[in-house]
């Protein structure tokens, strides 16, 4: 530690193999932190190279992409029919879940007493939330696709997407109401309003980016989803969903079927599919942060 | 604001009135939407018996309360000891052992990726990094935490299998790799289970308070003394917490490890054969033309049974140490 | 009040023989400080103080609230150093040594003296591996019988009278007292040279305090002990040395204790002593 060892009252101490020790430790986990980065890196780089190759090596046109169809012919298939019927699930979830989930939300927040049936069903959040979305594909097969007896359209894929999102809606949204000051209650009590007349005019409206926040990041979560609709069975189509009650085949769902076909040219597409997908996730994510931010500030 | 019924000073009835009577029908129609998550589960559990049932008892539970009878298909002892998976095979086997394999195995090797580097990921947050290095760290973590499952499929299929470990396998092992393997899944449900063990993991370790760092300090110890044998062992259980969630997580993972892993039911030690997990058997049985009644539809949801039931024990197991920890740092 | 310079000397010199002869020693300097100052961002927390800290007795440190005395304190072992923004100028000694030097590393330093803490922090373990964690991070573990060294510190803080039989039990499980008095047996048992005690009674009840003074007073029968408090009371009773620091961070007198109680030089510090301000 010391060249004059003379002279310090440190003498008899030796950190060198503690400095060391630090100096390896320090060294493991930088590069364990760094191995996340490098594996996003790897990943995104993977796909965009796959995405190039894809428009030069075989010949993959956007416009063509954007304006075809499903095909079983490499050479003729498209994403048009999975973009609009993930635009349309998104919106069809959207309309399901937000309703719902805003409502159990302002519920619990608001009304709930605290009560056995109020921790009942904030465990049960807790517990949907940890439930593998695949399953949530079996409940919508058993309940609608059959029991209801709706078939594999795509009301049943976003049914399946809205109970798998809702939790996370009514989890954010409950955030967002809590973050509305007390003031701004009792203030309005104040004027002789009702608590809904509360709630409606002075809470909702100020929780309202956050909710925003809290759904777009929800259905960015759900736009991906694969697993579900594969069980409500959105597989191969070659045609477009024009409404809720049409079969279909999404975006993550047409990319499987691509990526799990032995032909290059297929892998390919997947990628070019991919590109697509995450534009749109990070768009979404991108608004919901946009919105974050911006009203934040307000707050 | 008055009306005729009213008398004194007008602070009972009226427009009020209606005001509280229109709030309580509120009330049951918010009540309404909350108890449908309640719901959500109770179908959860009645679906998946109620056709689970049907798979190793011939009818549902619905139908054999209604009357139908009870034959055993498919014993417990098979289900669960059977060493060949192959329920819609001419000569069928109900052996789920195999595709319960294939899950562990992925889910275990998931565990050694995700929790060594998830916890040295959430140390280097917590107790080294710049405020400027954290900035830019976690939403980067976020971010590999955000890609859908389907991505990382084909991250394996495309990159880790191919490229990564087909020459390692072929060079080191003289093992001619296929499109699948189990180390590939391994490897893909590792990396995308890194940002839940990290993040939660920093979360703990955030919240020990840093008079404990300072005791530590002035006592002589180093940083790497005061991460490993204190903010460590004083946020174990919300670490412990994480890992729950990882592995949850990883045994539910369907995606990925149906694109990594394929959908060869078998087991085994060697890590590039290729392995099937249950969730993948559910894929590949949607993929086929599963209809109402017959044996792969059934199966769907005994594994899909299985599967719930192993899942909703991690998450309660992580409900209590989550518990546990909130109650030591309240 | 107006002061006479002479008597002051008088006065000083005596209770200086008093001492040297009671304890039959010279004052030897552990920690000199010279033209110290602290500074968190643009804030000035410490104005040039200068000051000697005698070996083997208890100086005391009082003051207002925001006089800097903690900071100062936490010089002394560089737990500045934990604060991003502060920064330190001008000279700490500690044997001759400046502490600030750029071979000298905190960690060895913080081996030499210990600290006390304001608030009792014991960490979330048993109590035998509270009081044996400095030994276990000073590699200290395998010179010395660890159950013998835990014992001795326990001993040594006036708690293994209460505490012997359930050594496993978490130090969390402790009363307020209790715990304040594992933190001393944590500081002690690496045996440092100095032991800096940060308003160590500040959050406790009246008894649990006077048992942590009646050790402090033990203490000096091996340590140094510095000791920062608001409790002019407690000052008094307990130093040997007392440093007064004002607003601003200025070291305004330090002297012998009782001459700072019955005859300080500065009006300033006759007016906070009296409780005329601060």
């Amino acid at each position: 530690m010391s060249t004059q060892t003379d002279d310090t009252p440190f003498t008899g101490i030796d950190l060198d193999w503690e400095h060391r020790k630090n100096r390896i430790f320090l060294g493991i986990i930088v590069a364990a932190s760094m191995f996340g980065v490098v594996m996003l890196a790897l990943l995104l780089l993977d796909v965009a190279t796959d995405f190039y190759r894809g428009q030069t090596e075989f010949g993959i046109s956007l416009v063509d992409f954007f304006t075809r169809d499903g095909s079983r012919r490499e050479e003729l298939a498209g994403f048009r029919g999975a973009i609009v019927a993930s635009i349309m699930l998104m919106l069809f979830t959207a309309i399901l879940a937000f309703f719902v989930g805003v409502g159990s939300a302002i519920y619990l927040e608001e009304y709930a007493p605290d009560n056995r049936i109020t921790r009942l069903i904030e465990a049960n959040l807790a517990n949907l939330a940890g439930v593998p979305s695949i399953v949530y594909g079996l409940l919508a097969l058993a309940a609608f696709v059959n029991g209801v007896g709706m078939g594999p359209i795509l009301l049943a894929g976003a049914i399946a997407l809205a109970l798998l999102v809702m939790p996370i809606i009514i989890v954010s949204t409950q955030e967002a109401l809590r973050a509305v000051p007390d003031g701004m209650r009792n203030g309005s009590y104040a004027t002789g309003a009702t608590k809904w007349q509360t709630i409606r005019q002075v809470v909702l409206p100020a929780a309202m980016p956050g909710i925003m926040t809290g759904t777009i990041l929800a259905l960015a979560r759900a736009i991906g989803e694969t697993a579900p609709l594969i069980m409500v069975g959105a597989l191969f189509t070659n045609r477009i969903a024009l409404g809720p009650f049409d079969r279909f085949s999404a975006m993550p769902t047409q990319i499987y079927n691509w990526a799990a076909e032995p032909s290059q040219h297929f892998i390919h597409l997947a990628a070019t599919g991919i590109v697509v997908l995450l534009t749109f996730m990070f768009v979404m994510n991108g608004i919901a942060i946009y919105l974050r931010n911006k009203y934040e500030r307000d707050l | 604001m008055r009306t005729e019924t009213d008398s004194g000073p007008g602070i009972t009835g009226g427009v009020a009135r209606d005001d509280i009577e229109s709030n309580r029908r509120i009330r049951r129609v918010l009540f309404g939407c909350a108890s449908i998550t309640v719901l959500t589960t109770l179908a959860i559990f009645f679906v998946l018996f109620d056709n689970a049932a049907s798979y190793f008892f011939g009818a549902r539970i619905t139908e054999i309360l209604t009357g139908a009878s009870v034959e055993q298909l498919v014993t417990f002892t098979e289900f669960f000891t059977g060493t060949r998976w192959a329920p819609t095979h001419a000569t069928p086997a109900h052996g789920a052992l195999p595709i319960i394999f294939g899950t562990l195995a992925i889910t275990v090797g998931a565990a050694f990726v995700s929790i060594p580097i998830g916890t040295a990921t959430a140390i280097y947050l917590s107790e080294y990094a710049s405020p400027e290095v954290r900035a830019k760290l976690k939403p980067t973590l976020e971010i590999l935490a955000g890609i859908p499952t389907i991505v990382y499929g084909y991250f394996a299929i495309a990159f880790i299998n191919p490229v990564i470990l087909g020459p390692i396998a072929s060079r080191l092992f003289g093992i001619n790799i296929g499109r699948y393997s189990m180390l590939s899944g391994m490897l893909v449900v590792g990396i995308m289970t890194i940002p839940m063990v990290s993040s939660i993991s920093e979360d703990a370790m955030s919240a020990v308070p840093d008079e404990l760092r300072n005791g530590a300090y002035a006592l002589g110890a180093t940083k790497y003394d005061v991460s490993t044998r204190i903010v460590l062992p004083a946020s174990i259980s919300g670490v412990f917490a994480s890992y729950i969630l990882a592995v949850s997580r990883a045994i539910g993972e369907t995606m990925a490890v149906t694109l990594a892993a394929g959908f060869n039911a078998n087991i085994t030690a060697n890590p590039f054969d290729e392995v099937m997990t249950m969730t993948a058997y559910m894929v590949s049985q949607a993929r086929g033309t599963s209809a109402v009644g017959t044996v792969e539809y059934q199966s769907l949801f005994a594994v899909g049974l299985l599967l719930f039931l192993m899942t909703l024990s991690m998450n309660l197991l992580n409900d209590r140490f989550k518990r546990r920890f909130q109650e030591e740092y309240r | 009040m107006a002061t006479n310079t002479n008597d002051d000397t008088i006065i000083t010199t005596g209770v200086q023989q008093i001492n040297t002869n009671e304890r039959n020693r010279p004052d030897e300097t552990v920690v000199e400080a010279s033209d110290l100052d602290v500074y968190y961002g643009h804030d000035r927390a410490i104005d040039d103080v200068s000051i000697e800290i005698p070996e083997k007795k208890v100086t005391a440190i009082i003051g207002p609230s925001g006089c800097g005395k903690s900071t100062f304190l936490r010089c002394i072992n560089r737990m500045n150093d934990q604060i991003d923004v502060a920064r330190v100028e001008g000279d700490l000694y500690f044997h001759g040594k400046n502490v600030y030097d750029d071979d000298v590393d905190p960690v060895a330093l913080r081996r030499k003296i210990g600290m006390v803490f304001q608030k009792p922090n014991p960490f979330p373990k048993s109590i035998y591996d509270n009081v044996a964690y400095g030994l276990r991070v000073q590699g200290k573990d395998d010179e010395v019988d660890l159950d013998e060294a835990v014992e001795r510190a326990l001993r040594g803080a006036a708690l293994w009278d209460e505490v012997n039989a359930k050594l496993d039990a978490s130090g969390l499980d402790l009363s307020g007292g209790q715990q304040q008095r594992l933190c001393i047996a944590r500081a002690i048992a690496p045996d440092p040279e100095v032991i800096l005690m940060d308003e160590p009674a500040s959050a406790l009840d009246p008894i649990a305090t006077s048992k942590i003074e009646d050790l402090i007073a033990d203490l000096t029968q091996d340590y140094t002990v510095v000791i920062v408090t608001h409790n002019m009371q407690q000052a008094a009773r307990l130093s040997d040395k007392t440093a007064v620091f004002l607003t601003g961070g200025e070291l305004v007198e330090f002297d012998d204790t009782t001459k700072i109680f019955e005859n300080p030089n500065d009006q300033r510090v006759e007016d906070y002593i009296t409780g005329k301000f601060g």
